[in-house]
């Protein structure tokens, strides 16, 4: 007869890894429940502080960890300089989403409580996603982040784009956990465990990592099929070619916050997965997964750069150009090294930032009902708001990777780190697709600063939460440009993985 | 007085005054003018104040300063000047208060034209100054922006395609040079660095060396231009108002002949020697294509285009042949066609703003209704063409000299293209100038107004004393024309004092 007692290990419950999840979903509950009871009141002003008073609790509990590394919740949840910098990261992202989304949802009429409920879920999900150690619990984390995103994508019932880019999003998200599933399927097979590490101190337990540390590399066949599967699932979250095919419509149809979150957030938690698995996971096999990044990386550049050219409209077009841009962050994990993944964060945290910036001034210039995205609506911008202008100039740039904007540092860092590395043909292909990425970014400035403006359109009267999500993040954007020495920095220290 | 970190004073002062600019109200045309006038005067004044303590002497670079500004990464905010950019830099600020000048039918939005302006003076001054190379490829880049917002919002009639040509053109060579100068700073070793200083005395295999100097000549060639990466280049100069012309003809184009003279021949010297005579073939081609194709345009802005091909034609045969001569009258030349070429764009300027045509065509014996006018331009012209005693002449007879101690073959059709020169503009005067009045809107054209005849005079003057007393000139862009020659010639530091390549030019 089996001893139970003796089997049975009593899991250790350490909640620092997980506390800042906790505190946004607890926070997200609480926001859905006073609001039930208070409602609507003083303009429901206390729901988005509520938002961003969890949103700091959850900062404070990722700070309080600061370089702490531990295993926790039976080698589950990985606690390390790369997921504190990440929920970090993550919490500023959410802080600027809700701040930007007050003001929009206003003026559409459409604020409820959900909507922050479902940005706290979906910023949770996103940070367990960046501590997860184990496939299943990475799983856990794309469905938490991604069911909450089906919802705010759709979030302008009213129209019929919101809803199709919902719909779509959904179903090709849904297949893509299909893929990822099976890929944890054939790792399990291959390993006979979803763990990433073994613990620390218990030689017998087995992680995917130590196991193919351990093993020849005859044995691994099946795991590299399994990488395979998993990079496929993750593609289609962090919209690389050729997974990218619902991003235009996604990022067309959502409303303009939201977008500017997803590019910001779903990118940086796809990558936080991607770079977990393959830089350090699945390091071992770099020989065998570079092939298959080297390839996705190339096409989602060139695609993501050569379909914007000619995009006529301006949440299409950054829809492009944040497919282009994965694959600049994939230049990035390719060169397998400490410089390419501390230059990968940088550059999605310095993306994130700006291109919540430009869907911040997409959301203001665009009216209610987003009417007015298309290029030709932002005929002689310049001439009627220079400020708004100016600002969207410079996050254009920065997306370019021009120089004294944090784009160009960010396309610095991850070339310099390909070119190190030794793929130095990569990085030509990035600077042509960067080129060619140019051109569409001109093609807005042309027409903001180039042609005049229509007669007789409303003036616009942005609001003071848009317009200091607006700042902030421009400030972001050239001050990361210009000394970007200690976001580097942090972004290096961050390259230290359980 | 020497302490005064003169060279970044006159980097930052434009930009200084461009943010001073941003608090006159916009509707105050007359003020604006003023203070960017006056900006660019006192930038030319502090200017004069580099030239006097730059000493001829002295090797190396001279009056920089040295600050570190992300020691991590080896990148640092350091500049200094040598004979080249002495000069390159003078030109800059002489230019600039004459181009303010010549930008007063700019009354649609000249706040903002004056800013880019003054921006784009920084820029400029900026490139010619940085020792580092993350802080050139910054000042490099940062010059574009303001050029295509000049050309693109207050150009003539395809001045966006212009614009956006001339953005992705020079945009798609300089990445190129990024990921050079990127893969230089891992190729050091030791501590990476971007100092130009350090990494001067980088050894690198040949095949290294040479897609390294492929990757710089791509955004240096791109640049100045060279043929066939020259397409820009007409559509931008015909498209951009007339002070972008001048900047974009007189000192844009010199950077590119600035990157190879600093960056390009220096860095990679056994790549450059190895494939001088390709880059010498494409700028001889440059020079007779580049006038052949002038002799046939129909608007004044676009021959004087096309003939800046065949002028920088010149200037980089005179680099790649590997004599003192030729490199120094390279440099020489720089300066001489930023003059001439300058001068005859404000000339076609001040023409379009009375006719608003810029077409041959529509000309013809504007000598009778505008005689000063048609002096200054027979003049300029002349100093373009390279008559003795005027400035174009003493770079051009430098570097066909110099051209002849190594490729003498090269000189016959070098030579033959200067004839050119004289023919399509001396052709397109006789057309402008001479004759009958075919057109009654020609009769009564007002001739130079005072403001026209202050922007023209200085250059009018440099043209003279360059042409019959360019010693002053020569003496301080000797010393840094030999060390790049020494390099070019030889893999030694250049530093080292082995003079090769024929006796010191007088």
């Amino acid at each position: 007869m089996i001893d139970l007692a003796q089997e049975f290990v009593r899991p250790q419950v350490e909640l620092g890894g997980i506390a800042p999840e906790i505190a946004l979903t607890l926070t997200a509950l609480l926001v859905l429940v006073v609001h039930a009871f208070v409602g609507d009141r003083g303009g429901n002003v206390y729901v988005p502080l509520m938002t961003t008073a969890g949103f700091g609790v959850a900062l404070f509990f990722c700070v309080a960890v600061w370089g702490d590394s531990d295993l926790q919740l039976g080698r589950m949840i990985a606690l390390d300089g790369f997921s504190t910098f990440i929920k970090v990261v993550l919490s500023v992202f959410g802080v600027l989403t809700v701040w930007l989304a007050r003001d929009y949802l206003t003026r559409e009429g459409i604020e409820e409580s959900e909507f922050y409920a479902l940005v706290l879920f979906a910023v949770a999900g996103m940070m367990l996603m960046a501590s997860a150690a184990d496939l299943i619990v990475i799983f856990l984390a794309l469905e938490t982040f991604s069911l909450a995103l089906y919802v705010l994508v759709g979030y302008r019932r009213r129209s019929l784009e919101g809803q199709e880019a919902s719909m779509k999003y959904f179903l090709l998200g849904a297949f893509s956990s299909a893929f990822f599933l099976l890929g944890i399927a054939l790792a399990y097979g291959a390993t006979g465990t979803t763990n990433l590490y073994a613990a620390p101190n218990d030689p017998s337990s087995v992680g995917i990592f130590s196991f193919l540390s351990s093993s020849p590399t005859d044995e691994v066949g099946l795991m590299v099929l399994a990488a395979g599967f998993l990079i496929v699932g993750l593609g289609f979250k962090v919209a690389a070619v050729p997974f990218h095919m619902w991003t235009p419509d996604a990022y067309q149809g959502a409303p303009s916050p939201v977008t500017g979150f997803m590019a910001a957030g779903s990118k940086l938690a796809g990558f936080a997965a991607v770079i977990r698995l393959l830089e350090s996971a699945l390091i071992q096999l770099r020989w065998d997964w570079r092939p298959l990044v080297i390839g996705i990386a190339v096409l989602t550049m060139l695609i993501g750069s050569i379909v914007a050219v000619v995009q006529e409209d301006l949440k299409r077009m950054l829809a492009y150009s944040s497919i282009a841009h994965a694959g600049f962050v994939f230049t990035g994990i390719i060169a397998a090294n400490d410089r390419g993944v501390s230059g990968a964060l940088f550059y999605l945290a310095t993306y994130g930032l700006t291109v919540l910036g430009a869907f911040a001034i997409v959301s203001v210039i665009s009216g209610r009902g987003e009417q007015r995205s298309r290029l030709v609506d932002h005929k002689g911008l310049f001439f009627e708001n220079p400020l708004l202008a100016g600002a969207l100039t410079l996050f254009l740039l920065s997306l370019a990777g021009v120089p004294i904007t944090s784009g160009f540092v960010g396309k610095l860092v991850v070339f310099g780190a390909a070119i190190e590395a030794g793929y130095e043909w990569v990085v030509v292909i990035g600077v042509l697709a960067s080129a060619i990425a140019a051109f569409f970014y001109l093609r807005v400035m042309v027409v903001m600063y180039m042609q005049e403006p229509d007669e007789g359109r409303e003036p616009l009267r942005p609001g003071p939460l848009a317009l200091g999500v607006i700042g902030l993040t421009a400030a972001a954007t050239l001050v990361f440009g210009i000394l970007w020495a200690p976001l580097i920095d942090l972004a290096e220290r961050a390259t230290f993985y359980f | 007085m020497s302490d005064l970190p003169i060279l970044d004073i006159v980097i930052f002062a434009p930009l200084v005054g461009a943010v001073i600019l941003g608090f006159v109200p916009k509707d105050r045309l007359d003020t604006l003018r003023l203070v960017a006038l006056a900006v660019s005067l006192v930038v030319f004044v502090l200017s004069i104040g580099i030239l006097v303590q730059f000493d001829a002497n002295a090797a190396g670079f001279q009056l920089g300063s040295s600050a570190e500004w992300i020691p991590e990464w080896g990148v640092g905010y350091t500049t200094g000047i040598d004979g080249v950019s002495l000069w390159m830099i003078m030109l800059t600020t002489f230019l600039m208060p004459l181009c303010v000048l010549a930008s007063w039918s700019i009354t649609r939005r000249a706040k903002v034209y004056f800013v880019f302006l003054l921006a784009l003076e920084t820029a400029m001054i900026g490139v010619f100054s940085a020792l580092d190379m993350f802080l050139f490829y910054l000042f490099w880049e940062g010059s574009l922006v303001p050029m295509y917002f000049l050309i693109g919002i207050w150009g003539y009639g395809r001045r966006i395609y212009a614009a956006m040509k001339f953005f992705l053109f020079t945009l798609v060579g300089s990445l190129l040079m990024l990921v050079g100068i990127v893969y230089l700073y891992f190729a050091v070793g030791g501590d990476p660095t971007f100092d130009y200083r350090e990494l001067l005395g980088t050894e690198l295999s040949l095949d290294v060396q040479r897609l390294l100097f492929l990757a710089f000549f791509a955004s240096f060639a791109v640049k100045v231009p060279l043929v066939p990466l020259h397409t820009w280049l007409p559509d931008a100069h015909t498209e951009a108002p007339t002070a972008g012309s001048v900047m974009l003809a007189a000192v844009l184009l010199k950077m590119g002949a600035y990157g190879l003279i600093r960056f390009g021949i220096p860095l990679f010297p056994d790549a450059a020697r190895e494939l001088a005579p390709i880059v010498i073939v494409l700028a001889v081609v440059g020079i007779v294509y580049g006038a052949l194709v002038a002799a046939m345009q129909r608007d004044l802005k676009r021959l004087i285009a096309y003939s800046s091909v065949a002028h920088l034609g010149f200037v980089v045969l005179g680099m790649f042949v590997g004599s003192l001569q030729g490199m120094s009258g390279g440099i020489l030349q720089m300066v001489s066609h930023g003059l001439s070429t300058g001068a005859l764009f404000m000339l076609i300027g001040a023409l379009y703003d009375r006719r608003h045509t810029r077409l041959i065509a529509d000309f013809g014996g504007l000598a009778k209704s505008m005689p000063v006018f048609s002096g200054i331009f027979l003049f300029v012209a002349l100093s373009s063409i390279g008559l003795p005693g005027l400035n174009g002449f003493v770079g051009e007879f430098l570097i066909l000299l110099g051209t002849f101690f190594t490729y003498r073959w090269w000189v016959i059709p070098a030579a033959f293209g200067i004839v050119l020169a004289a023919v399509y503009l001396l052709w397109a005067y006789q057309r402008v100038f001479h004759g009958d009045v075919t057109d009654e809107a020609n009769r009564s054209i007002p001739d130079l107004n005072p403001r026209e005849l202050a922007m023209l005079a200085p250059i009018l003057a440099l043209i003279v004393v360059i042409g019959v007393y360019p010693k002053p000139f020569l003496d301080r862009i000797n010393p840094a024309a030999q060390r790049v020659v020494d390099s070019f010639n030889s893999s030694v530091e250049p530093d080292s004092a082995t003079t090769a390549g024929g006796d010191r030019v007088p």
